[in-house]
Parts: C-alpha cells; structure tokens; sequence
C-alpha cells in the first residue's frame, strides 16, 4: 500500500478515489471506508437480473464460438477441493492443466491449478516451469473461521511451498454485521504476506446475498488491495451467478476508470458447461471490455467444465459430439 | 497485470460472427387479398402493393389495396357475424376462441417473429423475445376476461359496442393488432382492423391463424391498405367505434371527422417522454433503462424515452457512460440475432428523423452519433445522443420516433417535474431513483398516463396504458382496457 494520500473528487464519482501515482490510496479509518462504500451507487436487483438475461441471447457461433471456448479453456483455474485428495489425482489435475487434450497440443493450457495449501509443493513439482500458475486457497477456507494467526500462517504456508496465486475467504461475518475495518485490514495483512503471489478474494456472494453487498464488498476487496475478486468459495449451494458476475465486472471497471489499476474476477462454483462459459464471457465483454477477455484479469473456478470446453471444441471440428471417455476424467 | 491499459478496452469489442436467423421460415406468400368473412378475397379494385423489407429494400410479398368498397363489405360482414352469431356467442365460448388464437400465436411464434423483422425491421430479438409473446399474452389475458364481464366493475351484463373499427401502426404491427382485437372480442364485439400500409404482413399471418381457430367468418376482418381505407372506415356509419393508435396529427383528423358521429372514439397518439434520472439513481441499471427507453425498437416507440431529464450534479457523469454505452449497441441486420438497433421503417421516417436532428444541430445542441457502420441499401440511422438541449429546442419539444435521445439537465425535483410536464404530450415517463419517497412525490405530480420507476418501456397484458393530453385517451390493457368496448 502506497501512503499517498486519500482524495475523494467531485460528489458525481460516488466516493471514488483517485490518486496521482496510480496506486492506491490509504483508507485512514473506518468510518472513511465505510463513506466510500456507502456512497456507492444502488443495485437494481430487477434491472441487473434483466440486463444479464438479455445479454444471454447472445449468439455466439462459428468461428467466434471456437475462439471463446479457446479463451476459456486459458481461463480455467482446474480445481480439486476435496478432503479426500490425493498426491496422485494432483499429479492427474496438473498433467491435465498443461495439456488438457492428450490428443491435441493446440489447445492452450488452463491458467492455474488450485489446491489446499498442504498439496501447492506437489503440484509446483509436477508443473514445474510451465505456465500453469498454482493458486491455493487459504485463511482457513471455506469458512474462514480461524484466527488472524491462524489465518496468516495458512498463507504463508502455501507461498512458502511455491504457490503463485492465493485464494483468501473474507469474514463473512463480520462484514455483514458492519465491522468493515476487521474485513479491510484482514485483506490488507494477506496482500502482505502473499508477497510477489496474487491474491484473490473470495466475497462469497451466496452469503453476502444483496447485490449492493456485493457491489460494497468488491470495492471493499479492491480497496484493500486484491489482484482478483472472486465470488465463492464453491462450497455453497449458492455459488456464482451471471447478475453477481455482472455487479462485480461492473466494479472493477468502475474501479479502474478511478484508481486506474486494474483487477480481475474470477467467477467459481456451478459452472459446469461451455454454454455457461461463453454466457460470463458475453457478459465480460459488454460490461468491463475486451481488457478483461484474459486470463490475467478473467477466470473460471472450476473441475467439470474443462471437459464440455473441450467437447465443445471438437463438436466445432469435427461437427458431431464425441464420447465423454474422449478425456480424462480428472 | 497492471501493464494493460483501460484506455485498449472496449466495450462489446470482442466480435460475433453473424448469427441470421432463416428468412424462409417467413413462408410468405407472393401475394394476399383483403381478410373479409373469413376469406382471402380480391379486392374491388384488383389494385395491389408492394410491401417492402426496410432493411434491404427489396419486395417481400404484393398486399391488397382495400377503397370504400371493400370496407363497406367488410363492414357488412362485421355487422352480420356481430347480428347472427358473436352477439349470441356466451363468454365462455367466446374465451374458447380467443385462447385458441393465444395458442396458435405461440405455435406459430418463430414463423412471426420473422415476418415481422423482414417487414418491420426490428432486430429479430425484440420480435422474438417481446412482440410475439406479448401478442400472444393479450389473448390469453383477456380470454380471461371473456366470462367474467359481470366482475370488471361495469355494472352487470355489460354490453358490447357493435362493430368495431381498428386502425392500428407500423411500430409493433402484430402486438397492436392484439391490443385491439384481444379486449374487442372478449367484450363481444366484431372488428374490421386495418393493418399500417407499411407493415401488413403479420396482420395477414393472423388472419391465417384465425382460420385456423375457426373463429366464426366476419367476426374479424383484415383489410390492408392506405390513408384511403382508413378514412372509408372512420367514415362508415355501419362501424360503433373507433380504436386508433398513431400520429397525433391523424388523430386529430379522426377526432374532427367522428365528432359529429355516434361512433365511440379511442385515441392512442405521439409522445415526448421523459425520462428522470436523479443522482441517487443505481446508474448502472439506470442507464441500460435508458438506452431501453428510446433504442428499443429503433426508437419507434409512442412511449419513447425520447427526453433525459437529470440532475445537473451527475450528468456529465451520466453522459459519458451513456455515450460509451450507444457506442456498444450493435447496429445492423435485423435478422441478425446480435443485432441490438435494426432498420429505420421506412424512408419517409428516415427523411423525418434526418429533418429534426439537422435542426437539432443548427439549434446548437451537442451531437454524439454512434459510430457504427450503417449497410449501404435500407434505411438506416445511427443512434444519436444530443446534449445541452434546452425545453425551447425543436428536439425536445416535437416527437421524432427515432433512435435519437434529447439530454436536458435540472436541479430540483420541482424542476423536473415542471420541465417533464411542459410538452403537449402526456403518455409515459420514467423516475430513476434509490428513494420510494422521492420516486411517488414526483409521479404524483407528473402529466403522463404511464410512469415507470427505474424501469423504462415494460409492457404487460394486465397493466392499462394510455395517455392524456396530445396523447391521446382511452386505455388499453388490463380491467381498463374492457371499458373502451362495451357500452358503459
């Protein structure tokens, strides 16, 4: 975090903060924060939920439609979350991540594999130097119920074992009942001991449930100093929807435009077919712009989708489907 | 990652491939007679026109051209279905028909869409998506009201008008044939309709699909053609009532020449609506609502949010997302399932759009144009935003039926509201604002029909709309909308 100074501009830019060396600038107190959230524009929920529906008419086919599952594919952070993981599937996750066609070395790899943090030394050995990043999820996830030391550790743990990219859960409930500070500060003492690794931030929505905590918590997130922000942990019933994908885009454009840095968002949880891929890519597209069509700045948290991505792909090449054992299954 | 700029974003850039949707599921014939006792007859004349696709300004399908003659046949037919069967048709059995023809709508839903986008030249998703469901909703809706008249606050047994004359646009030619014949046959009346002169072709698809229903011959009559067979009907002294929904100025001459009539009248004219956008609005909704508001339909909308009304604190804000947002909208093939603004309707009303806008510039408003690029043949305009518009411009004073938007500034909710207010209109405006308080003060006081807050253009069979003023009167949709055809 930079020292430069705080500097709210005309009543119009809604609490947006600007800074002359394009780096953020410091959030002195609560109350301050609290301003700047509070001043961001309403959601409204009818509204954004009809924008979304519109832009899912989109049509995307031929030639377009075999860029975007490409795109997508680069996009995937292939993930396995479950207590029951082994080195074994690990090794079978990140073989696939660098080439996710056994029979077809054009397919781009996924971007990242993402992982408990007792697994990120495992995984960094089987990637070695490919451009596959590993991401890990830390702060006592999903929950995020631990202490900061706790927490911290967590964190340092999976960087120390070579993760590039970390996942972190915000306290969920200590943002809903108004300590905002403890959320900010939470984000701000992970951003640090990530070091160089990017640090996302899990808002998870499914808690957060209002769109206008969504839009709160994203500034919040970005505030504090977040490369990414995600939307789940994908340990909900309730992961990510196209209108809080919406709202978040919507943030980090807006978040931009003031602060000129930019910040990714990474959609996670129940997104399982290339049709719900090229939908968010639609969406990315027409609300934060062709900047955020990258991997650096869009992902897909996901295990399942990968396979109808590349399903997909080869229906366009050969124009039949082709049998799900085509791929591995992990 | 911080090494991209935002200045290389852009919005929508990554590119669709075309996306058409097949023309020939339209099944348009070569050519059609005027729908009178439930046939395809000749008209009188043997006279014939060409009904054109605007977006390509080829020749679709040759349509009748209906004289006084025909409509004087019509109306017989009309008269002798309302004597000897409509009349003597129960409600229930009336609700029978009309939910058939909701049915056969929706069967049929993909074949109208298409006719209607090659006719009218609408993106095929708005025909799709809104149009055709929404025609096919008023059926349903007032089936429903068919057996239950003795309810709709009418008195008991409330009696149809008789025959009616309906006289409907070109904006949505399907949709407004269903907001005039859904609530006139649940009431029990029998209709003569005439289609607009540019766009008769799904008014000719429903006269199929009421064969098909095997509604009783002469209960609806369909006659194509011009400003001629509009007034041969406003004229005829065998029709009970006049539905008309277009352009002031003709409803203005319909008014004069029903006057001294027994004919019952309803009006459905122009509009100049405002739309209001207060600071605390949630902008990102708020400008989709606008954009909604006046390129829906290629601003070929009565109840057009053709004004922007905002509070002067955030309107430069406003103006800029609203500009990078015309910016995005796809521009082009109607067919083209992508396509946000399709094809202006006809050249008569590109040369009318071109007028105002040019005086628009030499009043001295700012212009921002999409820069979009328009297909050489069909008519075609760039969706345009002008700002520093005052009330005494031209553009914001004289409806345009455009995609062109008039950007004017205030700074109190009194100011709003009197600037909303000064304009001979009266049929829709739009709130935009986080505050309900705020939101019911100023609709309270707004001289409009229909008020959106933080919404703009929504349509529902149950919901009434209409206008006041220059707008018009009487009241389509929902309970209200029974009123203008029954005798109360």
């Amino acid at each position: 975090m930079s020292t430069a100074p705080l500097r709210l501009v005309t009543p119009e830019d809604r609490g947006v903060i600007i800074s002359d060396s394009n780096q953020l600038a410091r959030i002195e107190s609560e109350a301050q924060l609290s301003a700047i959230l509070i001043a961001l524009s309403g959601v409204d929920a009818v509204g954004a939920e009809a924008r979304v529906a519109k832009l899912a008419t989109r049509s995307i086919k031929k030639s377009t439609k075999s860029a975007a599952l490409n795109l997508a594919i680069s996009m995937v952070d292939l993930t396995t979350l479950e207590g029951a993981d082994t080195f074994g599937r690990v090794t079978s996750l990140c073989t696939k991540a660098m080439r996710p066609d056994a029979n077809d070395d054009s397919v781009p790899p996924v971007a990242a594999v993402c992982v408990y943090p007792d697994l990120v030394g495992h995984a960094r050995s089987v990637l070695g130097d490919s451009p596959v990043k590993v991401a890990a999820v830390a702060t006592a996830f999903p929950s995020g119920r631990a202490s900061m030391r706790v927490k911290l550790l967590d964190v340092a743990d999976a960087v120390d074992a070579g993760a590039d990219e970390i996942d972190m859960v915000i306290d969920r409930g200590a943002f809903l009942s108004g300590r905002l500070g403890q959320v900010f500060d939470e984000i701000v003492a992970v951003k640090e001991a990530c070091g160089s690794a990017h640090l996302k931030v899990i808002l998870e929505t499914g808690e957060l449930v209002t769109y206008d905590n969504v839009r709160r918590a994203s500034w919040l997130a970005m505030l504090g100093g977040a490369d990414f922000i995600k939307t789940s942990t994908g340990k909900l019933p309730v992961a990510a929807t196209t209108p809080v994908a919406l709202v978040m885009l919507e943030a980090v454009r807006d978040f931009a435009e003031s602060s000129g840095r930019l910040v990714g968002v990474k959609v996670a949880g129940g997104i399982r077919t290339a049709k719900d891929a090229i939908r968010y890519l639609v969406i990315v597209n027409e609300t934060a712009g062709s900047t955020w069509l990258t991997p650096d700045l869009f992902r897909f948290g996901a295990s399942s989708l990968l396979n109808d991505l590349l399903r997909q792909r080869l229906k366009q090449q050969r124009g039949a489907y082709v049998r799900s054992d085509e791929f591995s299954g992990d | 990652m911080t090494d991209k700029s935002l200045e290389s974003s852009t919005l929508g850039s990554l590119q669709y491939d075309p996306a058409p949707e097949l023309a020939a599921i339209a099944r348009l014939r070569p050519s059609y007679g005027l729908f009178i006792d439930g046939r395809f007859t000749d008209p009188s004349t043997h006279e014939q026109f060409a009904s054109l696709n605007p977006a390509t300004e080829e020749t679709l399908a040759m349509v009748s051209s209906a004289n006084a003659a025909d409509v004087d046949r019509a109306v017989a037919a009309a008269r002798k279905a309302y004597d000897t069967v409509w009349s003597k048709t129960t409600g229930a059995e009336r609700a029978k028909y009309l939910f058939r023809i909701a049915r056969l709508i929706l069967e049929r839903s993909r074949e109208l869409a298409v006719v209607e986008t090659l006719d009218n030249g609408k993106p095929i998703r708005e025909s799709r998506d809104i149009d055709i469901p929404l025609a096919a909703a008023h059926f349903f809706y007032y089936a429903g009201w068919a057996d239950k008249l003795d309810h709709a606050g009418f008195g008991v047994s409330p009696q149809p008008i008789g025959v009616a004359g309906q006289i409907i646009p070109w904006n949505f030619p399907l949709l407004m044939a269903a907001w005039k014949l859904a609530p006139a046959l649940a009431a029990g009346n029998t209709c003569v309709l005439k289609p607009a002169e540019t766009t008769p072709l799904t008014a000719l698809v429903l006269a199929e699909i009421l064969q098909q229903a095997e509604l009783p011959d002469g209960v609806v009559n369909i006659l194509t053609g011009d400003g001629v067979a509009g007034a041969a009907l406003v004229d005829h002294p065998g029709v009970n009532k006049i539905a008309f929904t277009g352009s002031t100025e003709v409803g203005r001459l319909i008014q004069q020449r029903t006057a001294a009539s027994n004919k019952r009248l309803t009006l459905e004219l122009g509009g100049k609506g405002a739309n209001i956008v207060f600071d605390d609005a949630p902008i990102d909704e708020m400008i989709e609502g606008i954009i909604d508001g006046i390129f829906f339909n290629q601003g070929h909308v009565c109840c057009a949010g053709s004004r922007l009304l905002v509070q002067e604190s955030v309107a430069d804000e406003v103006l800029r997302r609203l500009v990078r947002r015309v910016e995005q909208l796809r521009v082009g093939d109607p067919m083209d399932k992508n396509t946000d603004v399709g094809a202006i309707n006809s050249a008569a009303q590109l040369a009318r759009i071109k007028e105002l806008t040019d005086y628009g510039m030499s009043e001295g408003a700012t212009r921002y144009t999409s820069s979009c690029v328009l297909p050489d043949k069909g008519y075609w305009f760039a969706p345009t935003v002008f700002a520093d518009v005052t009330q005494s411009h031209r553009i914001a004073r004289e409806e345009i039926f455009g995609p062109v938007l008039s950007v004017l500034t205030f700074r109190t909710p009194e100011e709003a509201v009197a600037k909303a207010n000064n304009t001979n209109y009266g049929l829709a405006c739009g709130v935009w604002s986080e505050k309900g308080s705020r939101t019911l003060w100023v609709a309270q006081r707004l001289r409009a029909g229909v008020i959106w807050a933080n919404t703009y253009n929504r349509f529902d069979p149950s919901s009434p709309f209409g206008g006041m003023r220059e707008s018009g009167f009487g009241r389509e949709g929902g309970r209200h909308g029974l009123e203008a055809y029954l005798n109360v």
